[in-house]
């Protein structure tokens, strides 16, 4: 199969304002797909939308459809929690529960599905903090709280908490956007090797970024999915003015 | 209508690319004309002066190579800007090549001056002429992104290799009739062969500014 999630002209309106116009595309499975575009363009929107956070929001309204697999997500039979279990989210702010120790965050999401034993627990600890290669750097301290960390590793604690409650997407709003250069490029490398088991959808402002990470790039403008395709294509001979433009710095 | 940069440095320095690339193809030319012509006019002083006028190629090589790595360093540059800039360092090699065969066909002027004219040199101007012609139409496709005049360039060549394989023939027949011209004919058989490897570069910047306006690569399919 050769999509894991499908916008079916999907529309977000908040109110009176269309942020997000008829868009339709499809998310490859085991890829990175990064959406770019200028502030105001609707990138987090479409984002939020796939993981259903637009549900509390006031005045918001989404139609059209997100396809999961065979599920249409905006279903009223859809558990939204489950839909978020399936799809994780990390934000742009590191953003670990402040009373809690690094292990019980890499937990938090976990636990949420009911009790769990203390080997089961210690094994999705060790398990996610490796896959984020955080393991090495905090094993003798597991037990101390996780706003000691640096904010790069902050960050990768947050992913770790995600995909311990195995989700098959993560979604990523700016994810390296407030850490420093050296921090950045390790969540850079980290997404790399997360694609081998997910599916990764990232929202980005910094274009090197997209351009370093994804695999696919969608340009969105205004609410429009103006270009979406190859990464390598869209950042050197995109098909569309309008793309050409903002990636070399003329508008956006 | 080519949009601005938000960053006027930006758009600067690459203008200072695309004039230094510009005064470089000035000077190429120059160097054509002139080599032909101390051959024509059988002037070895001319000659002297082109060969060494070559210096001054090879100084701008190796200024635009900085300023492009420079850029690419500091801007990270994306879609046609990229396309542009990597054009760019192509293109030098190419022109600063042109400078080294020009240097060369000057050479073999200076040792034909020294002795007697095997033959009237009609086709080898004629040949200069359109090869000339093909670098400044490549360069002014460059400039202006004329993917039409660059595709033009492109067919010209093959009216070029016409004229080298013709001169070729002409030669072979004068060694053939009398060993004495053999050494003579070899070197304007070589002057021929620079020509035609000039207009080769030519036609490689053309094939490149086909691929910067269209983003489509044509190497290698035109023959």
């Amino acid at each position: 199969m050769n999509t894991k999630v499908q916008l079916e002209n999907l529309n977000v309106y908040f109110g009176q304002n269309h942020a997000v116009k008829s868009a339709t595309m499809d998310f490859r499975p085991n890829s990175v797909t990064a959406i770019i575009g200028p502030s105001g363009c609707g990138k987090s929107t479409v984002l939020r939308s796939i993981n259903r956070m637009h549900d509390l929001t006031p005045g918001a309204r989404v139609t059209g459809r997100i396809i999961f697999d065979d599920m249409d997500i905006y279903d009223r039979s859809i558990d939204p929690v489950l839909i978020r279990r399936k799809i994780g989210m990390v934000f742009q702010k590191p953003n670990p529960f402040p009373a809690m120790s690094i292990y019980d965050n890499v937990l938090a999401g976990y636990r949420l599905n009911g009790r769990i034993d203390r080997n089961e627990a210690d094994e999705i600890v060790e398990a996610s903090l490796k896959r984020v290669a955080l393991w090495d750097e905090v094993k003798d301290r597991l037990r101390a709280n996780s706003m000691e960390l640096s904010g790069g590793q902050q960050q990768r604690l947050c992913i770790a908490r995600t995909i311990a409650v195995k989700p098959e997407v993560i979604l990523m709003d700016e994810p390296a956007s407030a850490l420093d250069p050296i921090s950045t490029l390790k969540i850079e490398e980290l997404i790399e090797e997360l694609k081998e088991k997910y599916t990764i959808i990232i929202v980005t402002h910094n274009m090197q970024q997209a351009a370093r990470v994804s695999d696919v790039t969608a340009f969105f403008y205004l609410g429009d999915l103006i270009e979406c395709g190859e990464t390598k294509k869209i950042f050197t001979t995109p098909d569309r003015k309008q793309t050409e433009d903002y990636i070399t710095g003329r508008f956006g | 209508m080519e949009r601005e940069h938000f960053s006027k440095l930006y758009d600067a320095a690459l203008n200072e690319i695309r004039e230094k690339l510009l005064v470089m193809g000035g000077k190429v030319e120059v160097m054509i004309t002139n080599a032909m012509k101390a051959i024509v006019e059988r002037d070895s002083d001319l000659a002297e002066r082109t060969i060494s006028f070559d210096h001054e190629i090879n100084h701008l090589e190796v200024e635009i190579d900085e300023k492009c790595l420079q850029v690419l360093a500091t801007r990270q540059p994306a879609g046609r800007d990229l396309r542009f800039l990597t054009l760019a360092l192509k293109i030098v090699t190419d022109l600063e090549r042109i400078g080294d065969q020009c240097a060369a066909i000057a050479r073999r002027a200076i040792e034909l001056n020294q002795e007697p004219q095997l033959k009237p040199y009609i086709d080898l101007p004629r040949m200069a002429h359109w090869t000339g012609v093909m670098v400044k139409e490549s360069l002014d496709a460059f400039v202006r992104g004329d993917d039409e005049l660059a595709l033009k360039v492109c067919l010209d060549d093959q009216f070029v290799d016409d004229l080298n394989e013709q001169i070729q023939r002409e030669l072979l027949t004068f060694m053939m009739e009398d060993p004495e011209t053999i050494s003579r004919a070899i070197k304007i058989n070589y002057i021929s062969k620079c020509l035609e490897r000039i207009a080769d570069h030519a036609t490689n910047v053309a094939e490149m500014v086909i691929f910067m306006v269209k983003g489509k690569d044509i190497r290698h399919t035109i023959d």
